[in-house]
């Protein structure tokens, strides 16, 4: 194993974590007003194939990635429409947009199957590329890479020392006091759900885009199900998400890595792994009942219904 | 404009109205889609809906395709009632499927009645161990079900594919991908010549009226429902959370890893990368459909096999994508859930207050 190596490795790990910070940081926003969103796979597939969609016809990754938030937050406006203007049940309903997207997804990506676009560049900075060891670590990466991390700081500092922020999370905590000293409740947590949902679409269009520039269906393969796991691995804090998807991006990074550093294991077993870690880990978090329940959003998956 | 006012109490009759409201509501919205890919609205859906169920063979093919959304379906939804989420039944169906693949492939050769009972049972505790881990994890660690399961499902196609790639490679294959062929003491037998709807639809109507009577006459269903439409009234008569994770996770397990068994040793008849285009996922439409009610469950396993029937027979007739079904299917449940608000709540016509009845203000 030599430098170069490990540096290719470290680098693609940030690859592979920023969908997972995109859609996490989504989530735990909508999460923070409590609201669950289990459809966070479907909408990452639909963000996925918009964007790759808008990318092919108008030859713009911008306006891929901006035709992707928009799709997102049209799933998520399916989604809290039913959630909270009809009141349905949120695990259902979630699980009902995932299903929906999948086949959504499928749907509309069927002519693109085979296309490729050019994948998002990466940014060179002046000097600081060319540096030995730091430069590829640190200066290479496209913008979205950039720009999720520096969302994830802004929204740790929106939450916590905001109006708004207080708002959300006095909404997700208490929605039924939020209501009586004036809160719109329910306008708050569209607001949550879209944010979550544009993240999430984003993300998802970061893997059709970035990762891989092209359209598999299904290709986002449970990244919407480990990044809803890493809203709880985060304790519902933004900073831990960072940490939590950069560890998966590691690890997801292993499986095409592991062969070369001489793990003589079958693909299979190296691909399972970021399933496994997540299940560790969520055992890992969760056996301590102490660091869920002081964190978790006491009205996280309950409806609110205003009278 | 109107306003929704809560009923006193749930409507039966809407309980039962709105999965057909939600029937309704997708064929409208596919017939739309139809005319918008340019087809011609109600021939695309004679194709699609109706002529699949015309033919005999056709009806075959729809008993085949609810077979495994039957059994995973009625699993599901003993747990749903329970408020236990089990959202991994196509990973617990496929290690059934692997379970009794390896049975099947082990006594190759074998002409004896015991191999198929055999292939059963190891299904079936596939699917139950599978389901345990998720089970276990709940009840010992507080870790949610929903994440577990649906990571093990990953995890076991990964394991299909890594068997049918390697250790269960049919050596004379030409390099494909898939296991052997199973023998004739492996094969489900079927239930008429011509057809090929095998011995797993009988058993899945075994499921359906077992999962009725463990619903409506035992203590353990009547704990579970308890517990799932109040969990405080159900703390408060001792009733065990951790008794309704495990039975819920066993059950539905043990009835997916069937669904495996009867997919493998039915119309597949072998071990390859991909066992179920998805009839795990599509169980959890069916079990909400269905009102989680074993008898809604079969008729909305029907329903759903139908879409399935005639996504095909849309695809090879009228040239329509065979993504088409996974929409329809994800139309139906969104619609269900939007209808269910009929159920709880009621339309109400905004009575003008301006100008007060005199009977109003006296009373």
């Amino acid at each position: 194993m030599n430098t170069e190596y490990v540096i290719a490795f470290l680098a693609s790990t940030a690859g592979a974590a920023t969908p997972l910070v995109l859609a996490s940081s989504g989530e735990l926003v909508a999460e923070r007003s409590g609201v669950l969103n289990l459809g966070l796979e479907g909408i990452m597939l639909v963000g996925a194939v918009t964007g790759f969609m808008a990318t092919v016809h108008t030859g713009s990754l911008t306006l891929g990635l901006a035709a992707a938030l928009a799709a997102g937050m049209a799933m998520s406006l399916i989604f809290g429409f039913l959630v909270l203007t009809l009141q349905t049940n949120q695990v259902a309903t979630g699980l009902a947009l995932t299903l929906f997207g999948i086949g959504l997804s499928a749907f509309l990506g069927r002519d693109l199957v085979g296309q490729t676009v050019a994948p998002l560049p990466a940014l060179s900075f002046p000097v600081l590329s060319d540096l030995p060891f730091v430069g590829p670590l640190l200066f290479r990466f496209d913008a979205v890479v950039y720009l999720s991390v520096l969302l994830v700081i802004a929204l740790g500092w929106m939450l916590a020392r905001t109006r708004i922020g207080l708002q959300i999370r006095a909404v997700g905590e208490a929605p039924h006091s939020a209501h009586a000293i004036g809160m719109p409740v329910i306008k708050l947590r569209y607001a949550a759900v879209l944010f979550g949902g544009a993240m999430a679409g984003v993300g998802g269009a970061y893997m059709s885009l970035a990762l891989t520039p092209m359209w598999v269906e299904g290709m986002t393969a449970g990244r919407g199900w480990i990044a809803l796991a890493q809203v709880v691995f985060a304790t519902w804090k933004p900073r831990n998400v960072v940490l939590g998807a950069y560890l998966f991006g590691g690890v997801t990074v292993l499986q095409f890595h592991g062969q070369g550093m001489g793990l003589a294991v079958p693909s299979q077993f190296l691909s399972m792994l970021p399933y496994v870690a997540t299940i560790v880990i969520l055992v890992i978090i969760c056996r301590d009942p102490k660091t869920i329940l002081l964190n978790k959003p006491m009205s996280l998956g309950q409806n609110f219904k205003a009278d | 404009m109107s306003r929704l006012e809560a009923r006193p109490e749930p409507s039966r009759a809407m309980m039962l109205a709105s999965p057909l409201i939600a029937a309704l509501a997708m064929l409208v919205t596919g017939s739309i889609l139809f005319l918008f890919l340019g087809q011609e609205p109600l021939h695309a859906f004679y194709v699609y809906f109706i002529k699949p169920a015309t033919t005999l063979y056709g009806v075959g093919e729809l008993l085949l395709k609810a077979t495994p959304l039957i059994l995973c379906g009625v699993g599901l939804a003993i747990g749903f009632r329970a408020d236990v989420h089990n959202i991994g039944a196509d990973g617990q169906l496929t290690m059934g499927a692997i379970a009794a693949g390896c049975v099947a492939l082990y006594f190759d050769g074998v002409e004896a009645q015991w191999v198929l009972p055999l292939m059963l049972l190891a299904g079936a505790l596939g699917g139950m161990a599978w389901a345990a881990i998720p089970a276990l994890l709940r009840t010992r660690f507080n870790t949610s079900e929903i994440l577990v399961s649906l990571m093990l499902v990953y995890v076991a196609y990964l394991l299909l594919s890594y068997l049918v790639h390697g250790p269960l490679r049919d050596p004379d294959g030409f390099n494909f991908p898939q296991s052997k062929m199973f023998g004739d003491s492996a094969t489900l037998p079927l239930l008429v010549e011509g057809l090929r709807v095998n011995a797993a639809f009988i058993l899945s109507l075994v499921a359906v009226a077992g999962a009725w009577f463990f619903c409506r006459h035992t203590f353990a269903g009547y704990r579970m429902q308890v517990s799932g439409m109040s969990p405080a009234a159900a703390l408060y008569a001792g009733f065990s959370a951790p008794k309704n994770v495990w039975l819920a996770f066993l059950v539905s397990g043990a009835m997916a890893g069937l669904a495996g068994v009867g997919e493998v040793a039915g119309p597949i008849g072998q071990l390859q990368p991909s066992v179920s285009p998805g009839y795990g996922f599509a169980a959890i439409i069916v079990a909400y459909v269905g009102r989680l009610h074993p008898v809604g469950v079969l008729l909305a396993a029907l329903l759903m096999s139908l879409l399935y029937i005639g996504g095909e027979a849309a695809q090879i007739e009228l040239q329509l994508p065979s993504a088409i079904t996974g929409l329809f299917q994800g139309l139906l449940l969104f619609y269900l859930l939007a209808a269910d608000l009929f159920i709880h709540y009621r339309f109400k016509p905004r009575v003008r207050v301006a100008t007060p009845a005199k009977s109003e203000i006296a009373a």
